[in-house]
């Protein structure tokens, strides 16, 4: 029970006391306590949800109320709701018969770790959770409210759906909340939690949204289910298969974070709130650390092997260089070949976005330029700095990837990186080839600070690729002569250097405090892109 | 100089090479670079950035990865030396320090060869050949007929002789098959009879001899050091009962077991022993010792050995300077009489393996290695002997041992007690590794009090062996303690923004109080919850490190705490400020509902909760662990470069299991679980498509 419904019954029940015990026990109840009795039981019943029943059904399941997740997410006593006595109007099919205050959704505002934030939790204990006019109009009036005040929205999504005895009234409503997830996009970050089913038109809203968490086994996110599917396509296929938090953070890149269960999935989501500003014209919160600037890390000089072919965890390096170790990974499973998180250096957050050379050698593929482009973005709509940890020897090269389209997909990488005005901080690790060189932050895509370690290698390709092609045919001695000159010349970082391309060649382990420093010159970057209405990215 | 055994102004070399790699190169490197001699280092292609590589003054590469052409190639190595105009070599343990050949090999290219003489190594070297030479010399050996038994009363005679109880073994015998134990003659007829059946049943060779069972087995070895002018010294005895699967483990010295007497003869036997073979330089006896103190010969090492801290520690020598300076030539100057111990010394080996899954040795990366602090004050002594760093990769070409750990206090029991906090302060991550085993065992009662075999750890750590650390209530309690003073420092931090760098270090804003669920997950043992409560004050002005916390955990008296937050190395100091005790705890991941906190070595899986979150949380599904897929495929298009399983194979989750090389990268493929291999698809060198299976498990 929450404390402030608590305090209201209290406060009935004092009254009531007062006049039993008065000296006036025959006098009939005064139309203002009526209203206050008829109140407290409208916000009893709106404490209830779907009901007692409803709500053990739903315990059952492995999954919490509406308002017992919104207990989690925010802290406590906290949470302030709004339209808790709103109904919905319809009045066909026994509808008017079916009416419970606030309808199937819990909205409102609350803080995390004491900044503000609105949020909206589904309730699949009325009426399955399904969207109504009303439903709509009230996660409406948050999103409405959070974009005035420049706050984030979190969605808890448990929904059966539209309410199909609204028709098109509920379908005007996901519509409605459709156009305000466009608008919020890049104003104020939102978030969407998937407990529940999350189906049809429903997804849309979630996938407007900047990041999607779902709960493992009891949440899912599809167009059409498994019925629907049987009959168009003939193909026997479960929910999970179809939609399930492991397809999505796996597969489709859908969903950025799965958690175990409910507490774990919001409590991510506090995690992840953390890093992230309220609106788009504020700085993510600085928050106080221990870890001093000046922490040198000897090992990141002996981390990246020597033999450029073998592979290292480029995690090791990020947490070395973050404060705490912190890392807090985006989209860990999908993708591996790119790595996007957000950590802080001295306690300002900054978005990672880090070649992994463990997969695929670390090259860009279509999944991983879209994952890096969609994460570069949202650093850039909310000004995170952007740390680019380069160890790249280039894009996919195959069939699939040519026939999946890895030039559009590419593209979207080098757009965002090439769009973005927040701070950019790039550094080299060990391989910076080809057309990959240009888009992992490079100096030419206006980074603010791009550094190399001393082992990296920035060429157009390898050297014996490279001797390959220049001199098509040449004898074997020849060849190895040409290729030690190739080495040379590119096999170091001594060339970008020299033409400004790379700022400076550093020590590994002064990377943390040169980034601290460079960071904190680069506080009031302005920078900002021609008038347009909006640009054209290859989608 | 704390070796008093020479003395010379010059140094006896200019210039010695070490033959070998890893903490023993470093350690030699030290003592000659103390003893203003140039060093020079031997290193394999994988080894080019080892650390004691840079040890050494110059360095040699001798050859690719494989020990056999690299630490084993004498051609190489001697060449290093004309090279690098080396004088001497000192050849550590392992490798080429009891290889004979390598000895006269540098005999005759009138190079020294910093051990004994190829004479002793040979003769020490055979073990029959050692046992002749040993009984010869008046050493104890297991009392024993080396011939073969025909009759049942050939059995009686014998096993009265040698004196019961007696071990009658087949001669063919393996796995405890045709092995009995005899405690008088009628056992011993009968035992002859039984286990000369099943021998003939198992092996077809019914030959059964007898010798002497020693009960209560220890291992103790007696150190000596011989000149070349014939004067050989023992010193104090090293205990190494500690031993998994005849590997040692823990090793101290003195032994808690040897009376004065004991060591006596025993050191007097280890150097006639050695005098029969005209030894000089550092060596070691081992000897077997029973519960009533009769000891019995088993081998003689002709080198250096791993555990020789110990006895360094207990006696003052550098037992490296002195192998140097004989080798020179030089003569022992010290008296027997003036060798005792003084003190306690301890050693833990600390192995790259996992002692959760049988000691499987764990390869790669030293994301973290902090070793503890080493120091020498009033109190005693923490070393540490490694041959890492941040950073090291721990390979398959190698040894596995990571370094050792040596503490050395006045009583036996400070020293357990200084080990135990430097294994707590000890972080390795990357690749597992055994410390939270030998800390557990500093922990054993059976350990502690001293009453050791070589079956200790057998006895202690049945099947299916250990697990991991089992919390104590009081352990149990700090723990908790410390988890909810990491959770409410990070709560603050996370509720208390800064605008200025200057903020960023201060901890003023660290404050509030809470009622906490703490729950505990070990790798073994029950979860343990506790209830608490916490509040934080605001410390005090110009102490820049500790809020205070008050912990009141369920029902007991509250307790004020200190503690920092984590290091970035992650280790947290908690400090009891009534008792002024200090736990340290390291901390590995911070989770969404708590943290990885690993406490004496072994991780705890820690969730913290309030009173309505822990009711709450009662909702939630059992999380059952998911099977993994059966099959294991390709992530990327490539070309399959290798195998390490076959089929039929019994495979470990996490265990290399193929590489596939793709974009001229090495990826290596893992073991989704625990399973046996059950058919292999592809074969080495094929093209893989993506997604193609290699392999099914059952």
């Amino acid at each position: 029970m929450l404390p402030t419904m608590r305090s209201l019954v209290v406060g009935i029940r004092c009254n009531r006391r007062w006049f039993s015990q008065g000296s006036l026990p025959a006098q009939p109840k005064s139309r203002v306590a009526q209203f206050k009795e008829e109140l407290a039981a409208l916000t009893a019943k709106a404490y209830k949800g779907g009901g007692q029943e409803r709500i053990d059904k739903q315990h059952e399941k492995g999954k919490l109320t509406a308002r017992e997740r919104l207990e989690i997410l925010l802290d406590e006593g906290s949470f302030i709701e709004y339209d808790q006595l709103l109904e919905h109007r319809c009045a066909e099919f026994g509808m008017e018969k079916q009416k419970y205050p606030g309808d199937s959704v819990v909205t409102g505002q609350g803080a995390i770790n004491g900044r503000l934030v609105f949020v909206f939790s589904q309730d699949f204990t009325v009426l399955g959770g399904s969207l109504s006019e009303a439903h709509s109009l009230k996660i409406q009036k948050i999103m409405d409210k959070a974009m005035r005040v420049g706050a984030p929205v979190i969605g808890l999504n448990d929904s059966g759906g539209a309410r199909i005895q609204e028709g098109v009234d509920s379908l005007g409503g996901y519509a409605e909340i459709f156009q305000r997830n466009v608008l919020a996009s890049g104003v104020v970050p939102q978030l969407s939690v998937i407990m529940g089913p999350c189906a049809g038109g429903a997804v849309y809203s979630p996938a407007l949204t900047d990041f999607i968490i779902m709960v493992e086994n009891t949440s899912h996110l599809f167009i059409t289910g498994p019925q629907v599917v049987k009959t168009v396509t003939h193909e026997d296929v479960t929910t999970a298969e179809l939609g399930g938090a492991a397809v999505h953070t796996k597969i489709s890149g859908v969903a950025h974070l799965s958690a175990e269960n409910e507490i774990d999935a919001l409590q991510a989501t506090r995690r992840l709130f953390n890093f992230l500003p309220l609106n788009n014209k504020e700085q993510a919160p600085r928050r106080y650390t221990q870890d001093r600037r000046d922490r040198q890390e000897l090992s990141l000089g002996r981390i990246v092997p020597d033999d450029p072919n073998t592979p290292y965890d480029m995690h090791e390096i990020i947490k070395k260089i973050v404060d705490d170790n912190d890392f807090y990974e985006i989209m860990p499973a999908y993708a591996q070949n790119i790595i996007c998180g957000f950590a802080r250096l001295e306690g300002r957050t900054v978005g990672v976005v880090g070649n992994q050379p463990l997969h695929l050698a670390g090259c860009l593929d279509i999944d991983a330029s879209v994952k890096g482009a969609r994460f570069v973005r949202f650093c850039d709509c909310f000004n995170i700095p952007i740390l680019t940890m380069v160890d790249v020897p280039g894009f996919l090269p195959g069939l699939s990837q040519e026939q999946g389209g890895i030039i559009r997909n590419g593209a979207k990488l080098l757009y965002a990186y090439a769009e973005a005005t927040v701070p950019k901080l790039t550094v080299i690790t060990r391989k910076a080839y080809g057309g990959a060189y240009d888009v992992m932050a490079s100096k030419h895509l206006r980074g603010d600070i791009n550094l190399a370690w001393p082992n990296s290698e920035i060429a157009v390709m390898g050297a014996a690729g490279a001797v390959n092609i220049i001199f098509r045919g040449l004898d074997g001695s020849r060849t190895k002569a040409e290729v030690e000159k190739y080495e040379r010349l590119f096999a170091n970082p001594l060339t970008a250097a020299r033409r400004g391309y790379i700022d400076a060649v550093i020590e590994p382990h002064t990377t943390r405090t040169r980034l601290c420093m460079e960071l904190d010159a680069l506080l009031h970057k302005q920078l900002s892109n021609p008038w347009k209405k909006h640009g054209n990215i290859p989608l | 100089n704390r070796s008093f055994s020479v003395s010379a102004e010059k140094p006896p070399f200019d210039k010695i090479l070490i033959a070998n790699r890893g903490e023993i190169a470093c350690r030699v490197a030290k003592t000659a670079r103390r003893m203003g001699i140039k060093t020079v280092a031997i290193y394999s292609e994988a080894d080019a950035r080892a650390v004691h590589v840079k040890a050494c003054d110059e360095a040699v590469c001798v050859g690719p990865a494989a020990s056999s052409q690299s630490y084993l190639n004498i051609d190489a190595i001697v060449e290093a030396m004309k090279l690098t105009g080396a004088q001497a070599v000192h050849p550590g343990y392992g490798f080429l320090s009891e290889n004979a050949g390598f000895a006269e090999r540098l005999e005759k290219e009138g190079l020294v060869f910093i051990g004994p003489g190829p004479f002793s190594i040979r003769s020490m070297g055979d073990k029959i050949e050692s046992k002749k030479l040993a009984i010869q010399a008046g050493v104890n050996t297991i009392p024993g007929q080396l011939g073969l038994i025909l009759t049942e009363s050939d059995a009686v005679r014998v096993s009265k002789a040698i004196g019961y109880p007696v071990m009658i073994k087949a001669s063919a015998g393996g796995g405890g098959k045709g092995m009995r134990i005899a405690h008088n003659d009628a056992e011993a007829a009968e035992g002859f009879r039984l286990s000369k059946a099943e021998a003939s049943a198992s092996f077809g060779d019914d030959r059964i001899f007898i010798e002497k069972f020693v009960q209560q087995p220890r291992h103790i070895e007696i150190q000596i050091i011989a000149d070349k002018h014939g004067n050989v010294l023992y010193l104090p005895e090293r205990e190494c009962s500690i031993q998994r699967r005849n590997q040692k483990v823990i090793e101290e010295a003195p032994s808690p077991f040897l009376d004065e007497q004991t060591w006596r003869a025993m050191g007097e036997q280890a150097v006639s022993l050695a005098k029969a073979v005209h030894y000089h330089s550092a060596g070691t006896v081992e000897m077997m010792v029973d519960g009533d103190r009769n000891f019995y010969f088993l081998e003689m090492n002709t080198r250096l050995q791993v555990e020789h801290p110990v006895t360094e520690l207990v006696t003052g020598f550098d037992l490296v300077e002195m192998m140097i300076r004989v080798a020179a030539g030089e003569k022992l100057k010290i008296h027997q009489d003036e060798i005792r111990p003084k003190g306690w010394a301890m050693e833990s080996r600390i192995y790259a393996e996992d002692s959760l899954r049988n000691f499987l040795p764990s390869v790669g990366v030293l994301h973290r290695y902090i070793p503890p602090e080493e120091y020498e004050d009033e109190t005693g002594v923490v070393r540490i002997d490694a041959g890492v760093e941040e950073g090291s990769e721990i390979s398959i070409h190698y040894d596995p041992m990571i370094g050792k750990l040596v503490t050395h206090a006045p009583t036996r029991i400070e020293a357990i007690n200084k080990m135990k906090t430097a294994l707590d302060a000890f972080v390795v991550k990357g690749v597992r590794c055994n410390i939270n085993f030998v800390r557990d065992v500093m922990d054993n009662p059976r350990f502690m009090s001293g009453d050791l075999t070589t079956h200790f750890i057998a006895q202690e750590y049945p099947p299916p062996g250990f697990r991991g650390h089992v919390l104590t209530e009081l352990e149990g309690n700090e723990l908790s303690a410390i988890a909810a003073m990491l959770h409410m420092q990070h709560k603050q931090q996370a509720s208390a923004p800064v605008y200025r760098r200057s903020d960023v270090m201060s901890p003023d804003h660290i404050i509030g109080e809470q009622e906490l669920v703490v729950t505990i997950e070990g790798t073994v043992g029950e979860v343990v919850k506790k209830r608490l409560h916490i509040a934080a004050r605001r410390p005090k002005l110009g102490d820049v490190i500790s809020t205070e916390f008050v912990i009141t955990i369920q029902d007991r008296v509250p307790r004020v705490l200190t503690a920092d937050l984590p290091s970035n190395s992650g280790l947290y100091l908690a400090k009891c400020t009534e008792t002024g005790m200090v736990r340290i705890v390291q901390a590995f991941e911070k989770t969404n509902s708590g943290y990885i906190l690993s406490m004496s070595g072994s991780p705890y899986k820690i969730t913290i909760r309030s009173e309505r979150l822990e009711e709450l949380s009662k909702y939630m599904p059992v999380k059952v662990e998911v099977d993994h897929s059966s099959h294991l495929c390709t992530p990327m298009p490539g070309k399959l470069h290798s195998i390490a399983v076959k089929e039929g194979e019994s495979v470990i989750a996490g265990q290399e299991i193929c590489v596939v090389e793709a974009m001229k990268m090495q990826n290596v493929l893992r073991a989704p679980k625990d399973s046996t291999v059950k058919k292999i698809h592809a074969k080495v060198g094929q093209n893989l498509a993506l997604d193609e299976c290699i392999m099914e498990f059952e």
